[in-house]
């Protein structure tokens, strides 16, 4: 994966107004926005929204009652055990991006489920890069409280104008004893922008984390590795990624779990589809107690255009009593596949169109249908690219 | 009309059928006998247009346009409609993508689920298809798509070969829905081509005329109830010698 010179970059310090109504934004911001399932102009389908653009959050409303939704500072200022929550899931000095966001001091969203509350709609968090060439440094912290229930979708876009910049994103989730989180998160940046998102969870006792990632346009380097400890019982975490490399998107990307807790269970699933682009699809899995499960399944397809899928499952395992399996298959489409589609009298770009759109669709157990119908509807809005 | 002459067809650098002859009238269905391996696939899939099938010599005529070199996809379209003996999983493409697909216009909400109940299988419509279905499963949805499809020209191949007795008696309905058994002889236009190794399914469908294949080549033709019997005392080896 190719370096970053972050020093190349000019520095976004400035401080940008806060945005009291969202509605005023610019056509062509909202519709980039709404790509990646921010709803704006009505939000009465959110429990709460989160908008920073660049460096600065210009926007937090939670309209649930027990899910609060504010920038880390308000959160560092409101909450004096923040601080023991930061830096915790992330290692400040895992590389240069992590400490570039401790440099800068990077601010960003602080959500949380007070113990036992149900969000009925997503909250949803939007991190814009504006035009131009500069470094978007993010900080942001997830708490679901004992017993409660948290759903985000987090929606990452850079502007029309965007020639280029890096997004850095450091997120560190805490799921306690008993708390599910769906985190859905959609990325669309340009072709010119760099990315290295920083994730940490960990997982409680009876916990549930499951992440949805799913990244459909181009690219210039996108390298990430989110990694889930479940350290309590029967704790649970669950990635699913769906990528689509156009050709000139490099792309490495990954979930790491360690089941470090009896009854810990993960699954990992990864959809790669390249039409030129490279994707190296990782997935890793550590079982360190007994009575594990975790699965890895990672499929890739190459369509026309010269591109590489580099699948790299493993699996580690350090006690007895684990079950931890995987199976990785690249390939491209099968002809048998085409033609059972063209008998039935679909023309070949249809029956090529049904495949792929099948290979993309990834049951997600446990979604709520809102953000299952904001997946379906960025992938389909990619499909075109694919054809 | 389905009018088959001097056809001649390879597979890879084997030549495979030889200078067979056929015609198939409109409203009439037509079964095909012959050991295994004679070539009885190869035919139905080289009707069809599946590109690995290669015609050497010969051509095939579709209510009388040549049809030798159009491709599969247009087939369909003209009107032909093949049921597959090991169709292959497809991951991700579920059974109502397939009864979409074969519904082509006609495709709603309620015209899928009347295909499902048809054919006894509401509960596969989000399925992936054919992962996981038993023999008679995928007999069954095979049939089933034949039904959405409504071909002209119905191909089957070896449509009783493993299904159990419960099941055979639905299949035989799906048959003669597809063939318009019930429809009045002058007013059937459904054509049907039938590969069967046992005979089953003569009781379920009006089979006008029987063929035996033997290594390639169509080596009797005539009443299929008497060729069947032929086949059943005497096995094939009278067929190699005979010359009704
Ligand atoms: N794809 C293929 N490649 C090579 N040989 C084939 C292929 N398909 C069929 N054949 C050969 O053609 C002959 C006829 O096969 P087939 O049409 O399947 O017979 P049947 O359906 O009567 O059992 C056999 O000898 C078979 O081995
Ligand atoms: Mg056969």
């Amino acid at each position: 994966m190719q370096d970053i010179n972050l020093d190349s970059y000019a520095s976004a310090d400035k401080e940008l107004p806060y945005l009291d109504d969202l509605s005023t934004l610019s056509p062509e911001d909202k519709a980039r926005m709404l790509e990646v399932g921010i709803v704006l102009d009505s939000e009465n389908q959110r429990s709460g929204t989160f908008l920073q653009m660049d460096n600065t959050p210009v926007h937090t409303c939670a309209t649930q009652k027990g899910v609060e939704v504010m920038t880390i500072r308000q959160g560092l200022e409101k909450y004096a055990w923040l601080s023991d929550y930061l830096w915790k899931a992330v290692c400040k000095d895992s590389d240069k991006y992590t400490a570039h966001v401790e440099a800068k001091q990077g601010n960003g969203y602080f959500i949380r489920a007070l113990p036992g509350v149900k969000t009925e709609y997503p909250v949803q968090s939007c991190l814009y890069m504006t035009k131009g060439e500069s470094v978007q440094d993010v900080h942001n912290i997830v708490i679901a409280e004992e017993g409660s229930e948290l759903h985000i979708i987090t929606g990452c876009a850079s502007s029309v104008e965007k020639e280029g910049g890096a997004h850095l994103g450091v997120s560190e989730f805490y799921i306690k004893k008993g708390a599910r989180v769906t985190f859905t998160m959609i990325h669309r940046w340009d072709p010119g922008v760099v990315v290295r998102p920083r994730t940490g969870v960990i997982v409680e006792e009876d916990g549930l984390f499951l992440s949805n990632y799913v990244l459909l346009k181009p690219v210039r380097s996108l390298q990430m590795y989110p990694a889930a400890w479940c350290v309590g019982k029967n704790a649970t975490a669950r990635f699913n990624s769906i990528l689509i490399a156009t050709p000139g998107s490099e792309m490495d990307v990954g979930s790491k779990v360690f089941l470090n807790a009896e009854g810990a269970r993960t699954e990992i699933i990864s959809r790669a589809i390249t039409t030129g682009g490279n994707i190296t699809a990782r997935g890793y899995i550590e079982g360190n107690a007994p009575e594990v499960k975790g699965h890895l399944e990672c499929r890739g397809l190459i369509l026309d255009g010269g591109g590489i899928i580099y699948a790299v499952p493993e699996l580690r395992g350090t006690v007895a009593g684990i079950d931890l399996s995987h199976e990785a298959a690249v390939g491209k489409i099968a002809e048998e596949e085409v033609e059972y589609l063209m008998a039935r009298g679909l023309n070949r770009t249809e029956a090529t169109a049904t495949i792929v759109r099948g290979f993309l669709r990834v049951d997600i157990e446990g979604l709520p249908p809102v953000l299952g119908a904001e997946i379906e509807r960025a992938v389909q809005a990619s499909e075109q690219d694919v054809m | 009309m389905l009018e088959i002459k001097h056809l001649t067809v390879a597979v890879g650098k084997v030549e495979i059928l030889h200078d067979v002859n056929m015609t198939i009238n409109t409203g009439e269905t037509h079964v095909l006998f012959g050991p295994n391996g004679s070539g009885k696939t190869t035919l139905l899939m080289t009707i069809m247009g599946f590109p690995r099938y290669k015609v050497l010599k010969g051509k095939i005529l579709f209510n009388g346009k040549n049809v030798t070199s159009l491709p599969l996809d247009e087939r369909a379209r003209l009107g032909m409609g093949m049921s597959f003996q090991r169709p292959p999983v497809v991951r991700g493409v579920t059974m109502r993508d397939m009864v979409t697909a074969c519904l082509s216009e006609r495709a709603n909400e309620e015209n899928i689920r009347q295909m499902m109940e048809k054919a006894d299988l509401e509960h596969f419509l989000e399925r992936e298809i054919n992962y996981g279905f038993s023999g008679g499963e995928i007999k069954r949805s095979e049939l089933m798509q034949l039904l959405a499809q409504k071909p002209l020209l119905t191909l089957l191949d070896e449509p009783e070969s493993g299904v159990d007795l419960v099941n055979i008696a639905l299949i035989g309905k799906l048959l003669n829905e597809i063939l318009g058994k019930d429809c009045p002889i002058r007013d059937r236009r459904a054509m049907g081509l039938i590969i069967t190794h046992t005979g089953h399914i003569l009781d379920y469908v009006n089979a006008r005329t029987g063929y035996v294949m033997l290594k390639g080549r169509i080596v009797c033709e005539g009443d299929p109830h008497e060729i069947l019997r032929t086949i059943k005392e005497r096995g094939y080896s009278e067929c190699a010698i005979c010359r009704i």
